[in-house]
């Protein structure tokens, strides 16, 4: 309608509060309905308008459900709103499309901004510790780094466990990016409205191929029609500490070992000084952040707008991460509605410097009776461990220092993520909407580089080709193309609703690098190293549809289904088909429940879903038979030349999907008008067809271990989530979040052939000697059990070194006495969260625990033995935990080394105050301080009980860190 | 969804269909066929290893074929932890033990390799072409006599006739493979050039008729069957017809510049530069220096403290006057107490990447010395010792007179020389050992002559006393890795494992 020429001579005032606090709600956007005229309520809540009496108003507010109120000749009127979560009437994401929460038949975690994690500077911290079977495990402390999150545990053996990331419809692509340490960094979470986990199968088999691991669903802030400016600007400042570290033998100690262990030999070898090493390598750093957003609307185009900047110090010394980072999001709506546009442009430019983090290692291994410098060392001054011609013996530890100061390990990343977004309601059939949807994901690094300079002690190869320069540079493109029909229309006389959608999707994923090494000495080029370029690129070629019919608000049945095409599988297996069905009963709409008054809610879910996977981790053409030429420095000699080489590579034709089968069946519940609520769900999931390298038969193959489809994994759990609301009045707020999950994982396959004496794939390999591992694959057990002997302990309950249990009973002890423990997946996770509210002060933490999960001490094992302490000419330090074991030789297979290592980590604190009507301009400021990983209870004996894939070494420490923030809203 | 039938946009891949278009792609693949014996994969020292499931260093031929010929002999100890490997000082393996499944791996590689390059080039009419395929079966029997040597007859049996793909090859016994390995040698003889005139770094007919040489010569170990006249006819052959001549010096053979030593029939050559690896001579080099050893002695930036030999070994040396007594005593034990310390047992000096003027190696980090797969004075030797067992044809006063040369370049002048009343088989046999030692050969000789096993000759740690034992006869063979039992059900394990 044509607003503009109708008679505005009516004023209504008013106030918005919130329906359940009645709290004043500020800042919601309130608009005269078919027109941009509009404004936005005070800090009382308040609100006046110009209109005709006859006009509806729309209130929008984020988390709060959107009203529609007729003013009906008025002149001041109430508004109260409901908090979403509590209506349960939220709209949730659920894959080419929404669907309302009362209808929706899968599984789904979901957490919004204001709920998020504070302080997280990666998209997968904000939603740590708060959804039932969903582990975010931060990888280490290293600026910029991004945590491996697995939901459910994960549902692969080698190929990706990770699951799919769709940020506003685009699918990021997998796998790294050179020169980053995580993909996701390049996402400034302050853009973030709202991230959505899909668990079950029939929530995400409409992702089909690539969601057995389940899909993360991000959604960006956008600006709302006719809604005044906001302007908000929010600083972060962070000071890191150190938590803590390892302990060592102290110098003293250290002398008298290497005095009582190898005499003169050793002494003679002994230095005057006494070191940290851990204290050379750390320090404190402060970091700072800072976003400015924008969002409201320009005429008729609403709009959101943001540029942040985040410059992260590590505490390892010179490791950083700069980020900058932008974004523009448009969605207006054109011919009269009928065509709503979603324009999303999001870019970032990271800049990293990476720590040798060797350093870490070497720190806790280094001689403490020596210096960082010496001067008459030739190389630059920092000790080096040399032989008797005054050369640096190669194999013993670096100096740790050198390690950092002589490297410079840097990258520049721009990364762009985009999407354009056309739904366009048929004018003549308004039920039908067409959605084209086209995206990318680009990035490039192009000036990645590591240099080591020429006089490293650690890099030495004589005058000429001593250090390294590693040139390297990659480029990302994928493009993503959807197209869709959705026909949602409501036959009142049946009492249903139906909704169907039905679409075809195109991706391509380019890929480009390459990477030139060489002597340090830039201007003369003595020797290349290596100089490899490649490039690749892969296809996924989909149908998908999905029908949803409810009946009466209290039955609904939805099915979807999914074809997917994927160019990494030859032609008879390229096909895969991923269907689903899920059915939700709405009990509490039930006439016989109406005796239940304080029960708001009680829904039953059951679904069933197959979903694939296709992330093979073995490159795009595993399936095809092909030659691959060799690098110069592989080369083989005919006469006077020397040839570059073409090899064939190991193929599989007959390579497939691996397929994963899910069980779901959930009961969500509400009581108090849902000021109780929660989810009770239990889940199977059968993966059939693993993706696995296994051993071929020799001589059928131009390599000995292939990927293949062999093996079977069965993996069940239980999740329970509780938010409880005791206390909610005008002034005082308090939500407490608690949820437990339980998951397990057996192998029930792994043979084409059936073999009983099979004892599995040994993996997870260690530090210390080459090729040694530690935990193994087999049937009947869970993944990456720990595979070990079991240690004898004398009366006092120290390890007798080398004594282990004949559990064969045979009167040796051979490798069949070894025996599977524990695994490194716990068997419980806990998830706590509380947010209390009272006048202007808010106060709220988070806080996880994991039982049950066991952690391999490769620290204490790789250095806690005395032989190694003097090898020649150098000497190394060991962890004092050998003052425990007394251990001479490694013993790197004593269980003794195998821990529980269940905790709990106090992720959070915070406790913020918010000033309103500052000055008269500032609506509203919060400032706030928060502790990030403020403290951690475990027995661990390591200096960290959470470490992903379960075995302890190299971990750069993960600081904690002091947060002061600043939120000023204009 | 025509898009999903992609093939590799990099210019460094090519599909299997087109590569043979190019005529040019032959000389490279077969350069491939020679890799596989010196480097571990496409880019040096590593980063896209051909085989799997073990440290790619560990993985190159040469340094398997030491690790399974030399530790579990008199002739080395190893001091390093790694799973599996301690076990060879002490002969003690088991199917799952990762450094057999890697010697038989890489051996199976370098077969499957070499039959698509045959079967690819058979219908080529180029003789160029021919002779590379003649190359090519050369290197298969090469591959498969180390498969007999180090499995016997239990192992799978696959030729250019195979495909790619999901098969299960079937064993077809030890004859079957010693009658192939022979005839097919026989049947190349003549396409590949005469001794000497190939490119260095590649086979010719020489190396045809030494390999035929070592498969008679251990005939009876091989097939229950002497066949010593055609050691002797073979052997005599390359030192009538080869041209060869003993190096004047014996250290040049294991230095830098051993490319231009002769007597040379079949060398691998290593590049600091172009031919990188932690295997092959890069890794003989290395471990064999520690303590209190100059790393610049040896060409090299520091040495990984691995290998020293047994006191037996050496006491099997005149060491005041055998220049090829090349050992490091300075802070090492004669005895061996410790096996994991590398100060415990004398080291070896003899491999270095040093010319034979003392310049060194063009790197430090990858050596350029070459490793003599097959040389004269090796000849010799089998030719005598085939003559001393009975092989029609040979001349003993011939033999004497080799052994005599051999023994001459070791002591500078006829001092060392034997008498024919000397020249028995336990000479010949302590002779190759003086000769031939880290060369990886010591374990067959062994074995030929009865002793890898029995309680006649003993050292330290064999069967895992310091004094040493017998051990049991079926440590002969190696087991067939369990990795391939279980993927292959037509194979059967070696009696004793």
């Amino acid at each position: 309608g044509n607003a503009f020429a109708q008679a505005r001579d009516h004023t209504v005032e008013g106030q918005v509060i919130d329906a359940n606090t009645e709290e004043e709600l500020v800042g919601v956007n309130i608009l005269v309905e078919g027109t941009t005229i509009g404004t936005t309520s005070d800090s009382d809540g308040n609100f006046r308008l110009e209109t005709a009496p006859d006009d509806t108003l729309t209130f929008s507010y984020i988390g709060y459900q959107s009203l529609e109120v007729p003013i009906e000749g008025r002149s001041t009127i109430t508004v109260e709103m409901m908090d979403e979560s509590i209506v349960g009437d939220e709209v949730v994401f659920i894959g080419y499309g929404t669907r309302q929460v009362e209808d929706n038949t899968g599984s789904i975690g979901r957490v919004t901004a204001d709920q998020f994690n504070p302080g997280s500077t990666s998209p997968g911290e904000l939603f740590q510790g708060r959804i039932p079977g969903v582990d975010v495990t931060s990888s280490d402390g290293a600026p910029g780094s991004g945590p491996a999150i697995r939901i459910r545990g994960g549902s692969s053996l080698s190929a990706s466990n990770d699951p799919l990331f769709v940020i506003d419809g685009v699918p990021i692509a997998p796998g790294g990016i050179s020169g980053m340490r995580d993909p996701l960094n390049s996402i400034n979470p302050n853009d973030i409205e709202d991230i959505t986990v899909l668990k079950d199968a029939s929530a995400t088999a409409i992702y089909g191929s690539r969601a057995s691991n389940g899909v993360i669903v991000i959604t960006t802030k956008q600006g709302q029609a006719g809604q005044p400016l906001q302007l908000n600007y929010e600083s972060k400042l962070s000071y890191q500490t150190q938590r803590e570290t390892l302990d060592v033998l102290e110098p003293d100690q250290f002398r008298q070992v290497i005095d009582d262990r190898f005499g003169e030999r050793g002494t003679d070898r002994l230095g005057d000084h006494e070191t940290d090493w851990q204290d050379q390598i750390y320090s404190n750093v402060l970091s700072h952040e800072h976003n400015i957003s924008l969002s409201g609307a320009y005429r008729e185009v609403p709009f959101h707008t943001s540029i942040g900047f985040t410059g992260d110090e590590g505490i390892l010394n010179t490791s950083s991460n700069d980020r900058l980072a932008g974004s523009l999001r448009l969605t207006p709506r054109f011919l009269d509605d009928n065509l709503q546009v979603d324009l999303n442009l999001r870019g970032s430019r990271v800049e990293n410097r990476f720590a040798n983090t060797e350093a870490v290692n070497t720190a806790i291994a280094f001689d403490p009776t020596q210096p960082v410098m010496d001067e008459d060392s030739p190389f630059g001054g920092y000790f080096a461990w040399t032989d008797a011609d005054g050369q640096p013996i190669d194999i013993a530890p670096a100096n740790p220092v050198a390690l950092l100061e002589q490297t410079r390990d840097e990258s520049t990343v721009y990364r762009s993520v985009g999407n354009l977004q056309l739904d366009y309601n048929m004018p003549f059939l308004q039920d039908l909407t067409a959605t084209l949807n086209l995206g990318y994901d680009y990035s490039d690094v192009s000036d990645g580089r590591n240099f080591v300079t020429d006089n490293a002690a650690f890099d030495f190869e004589g005058d000429e080709f001593s250090g390294s320069r590693t040139e390297y540079d990659q480029r990302r493109e994928n493009q993503l193309l959807d197209f869709y029909l959705n026909y949602e229309t409501e036959l009142p006389d049946l009492r249903s609703n139906f909704d169907a959608t039905a679409g075809y999707s195109w991706e391509h994923n380019y890929e480009e690098g390459e990477t030139f090494t060489t002597n340090y000495n830039i201007e003369d080029t003595v020797v290349v190293h290596s100089d490899t370029d490649y490039k690749t690129e892969n296809y996924l070629v989909s149908f998908f549809g999905r029908a949803n019919y409810s009946l009466m608000n209290r039955y609904s049945l939805t099915a979807t289904m999914r074809a997917d095409g994927s160019s990494r599988f030859a032609e008879d297996n390229r096909w895969g088909y991923f269907p689903s069905m899920a059915f939700a009963w709405n009990m509490h709409r039930e006439p016989f429940m109406e005796d239940f008054g304080r029960l708001s809610q009680l829904r039953l879910r059951i679904g069933y879903g197959v979903t694939g996977q296709q992330e093979i981790l073995q490159g795009n053409y595993p399936y095809l038979a092909r030659y691959t030429f060799g690098e110069t420095s592989a080369q083989y000699r005919f006469g006077d030349d020397f040839i570059r080489t073409y090899r064939p590579e190991g193929y599989n034709l007959d390579l497939k999907w691996e397929e994963t089968k899910t069980y779901n069946i959930a009961l969500d519940y509400g009581f108090y008008d849902n000021r109780l609520r929660g989810t009770i769900e239990a889940y199977h999931r059968e993966t059939e067809d693993l993706l696995n390298v296994v051993p071929v038969a020799a001589g059928t193959n131009f390599t000995n271990r292939i990927i293949s489809n062999v093996g079977d994994l069965e993996v069940q759990g239980i999740e329970l989530d509780f938010t409880g609301v005791p206390v909610a009045t005008r002034d005082a707020y308090w939500e407490v979040s608690f949820n437990v999950s339980h998951n397990v994982n057996e192998i029930t396959r792994l043979t084409t052939v059936d073999d009983p004496d099979y004892i599995g794939v040994e993996t997870g390999d260690i530090a210390g000697g080459t090729g040694n591992t530690i935990q193994i694959h087999s049937v009947g057990n869970p993944r990456s059990a720990f595979y070990v002997y079991e240690q004898v302990y004398d009366e006092e309950g120290n390890p007798v070194e080398g004594a282990y249990v004949d559990r064969t009973g045979d009167g040796r002890i051979t490798e069949d006495d070894k025996y599977r423990l524990g695994s490194p997946d716990p068997d419980v996770t806990f998830g706590l969260s509380s947010r209390f509210q009272y006048q202007n002060w808010d106060f709220s933490f988070s806080a996880r625990a994991q039982v049950g999960n066991y952690v391999y001490n490769n620290v204490d094992s790789e250095y806690g033995f005395y032989s190694m302490m003097l090898y020649n000419q150098y000497l190394r330090n060991s962890p004092a935990s050998i003052t425990e074991t007394n251990f001479v030789d490694p013993r790197f297979h004593s269980d003794h080394y195998v821990e529980d290592a269940s905790f709990l980590r106090m992720d959070n604190i915070t406790v913020g105050y918010t000033f309103e009507n500052l000055f008269d301009v500032v609506p509203s400021m919060r400032v706030s301080g928060t502790v990030n990983n403020a403290f951690v209870i475990t027995n661990y004996s390591g200096l960290d009980p959470e470490v992903f894939g379960g075995i302890d070494n190299q971990v750069y420490p993960r600081p904690r860190t002091w947060i002061m923030s600043v939120n000023i809203d204009f | 969804t025509d898009d999903l039938s992609t093939s590799p946009i990099d210019d460094s891949e090519v599909t299997s269909d087109m590569i043979y278009e190019d005529p040019e792609n032959f000389r490279k693949v077969l350069a491939k066929l020679y890799a596989g014996l010196a480097v571990t994969g496409q880019e040096g020292p590593a980063g896209s290893p051909d085989i799997d499931g073990i440290d790619e260093g560990f993985s190159s031929y040469i340094r398997q074929l030491w690790v399974t010929q030399e530790l579990p002999t008199d002739q080395a100890v190893v001091a390093w932890p790694d799973p599996g490997l301690p076990g060879f000082n002490t002969q003690s393996w088991s199917p799952g033990n990762d450094f057999v499944m890697g010697m038989y791996s890489r051996i199976f590689y370098q077969i499957t390799l070499a039959n698509e390059f045959i079967r690819n080039a058979r219908d080529e009419d180029d003789p160029q072409i021919q002779q590379y395929m003649a190359e090519a079966r050369f290197l298969r029997a090469f591959s498969y006599w180390h498969a007999l040597d180090l499995f016997g007859g239990n192992i799978p049996f696959v030729t250019e006739d195979d495909p790619i793909g999901a098969f299960e090859p079937e064993p077809v016994g030890s004859e079957e493979i010693f009658s192939y390995i022979e005839s097919e040698l026989m049947d190349i003889e003549d396409a590949m050039p005469a001794p000497q005139e190939n490119q260095y770094g590649r086979a010719d007919r020489a190396g045809v008729w030494m390999l035929l040489a070592r498969l008679y010569l251990n005939a009876e170990v091989y097939i229950d069957e002497p066949r010593y006249d055609e050691a002797v006819t073979y052997t005599q052959r390359i030192i009538d017809e080869g041209g060869y001549e003993l190096n004047s010096t014996y250290d040049q053979l294991f230095l830098a510049d051993n490319d231009e030593a002769d007597g040379v029939i079949f060398a691998i050559p290593f590049d600091g530069n172009n031919t990188q690896s932690f295997g092959g001579t890069n890794f003989i080099i290395h471990a064999a220096v520690g303590g209190s050893m100059s790393a610049a002695d040896f060409g090299i930036s520091g040495g990984w403290e691995g290998h020293r030999v047994t006191p037996e070994f050496v006491d099997k040396f005149d060491k005041d006057n055998d220049v090829r007594a090349m050992f490091h005593t300075d802070g090492q034990n004669r005895d061996v107490d410790n096996l994991g310390d590398f100060n415990e047992g004398y080291a070896v000096t003899k491999w270095r990447n040093v010319t034979s003027t003392g310049e060194p190696g063009s790197r430090s980090a990858y050596v350029d010395t070459d490793f003599p797969m097959f040389r004269l004075a090796d000849v010799y030797l089998m030719y005598a010792e085939a003559t001393l067992r009975g092989g029609a044809g040979g001349d003993m006063n011939m033999a004497l007179n080799l052994v005599n040369d051999i023994r001459e370049r070791a002591y500078g002048d006829e001092t060392g020389h034997i008498t024919s009343d000397e020249l028995d088989l336990d000479f010949i046999l302590d002779e190759r050992a003086r000769e031939l030692y880290w060369e990886a050969q010591r374990r067959t000789d062994l074995i030929r002559y009865g002793y890898y096993t029995s309680a006649d000759y003993v050292w330290a740690w064999k069967g895992d006393t310091q004094e040493g034992t017998s051990t049991s006869e079926h440590l002969k063979l190696y087991p067939i890795p369990s990795s391939d039992i279980n993927s292959n059900p037509n194979l059967t394990q070696n009696p004793g494992y």
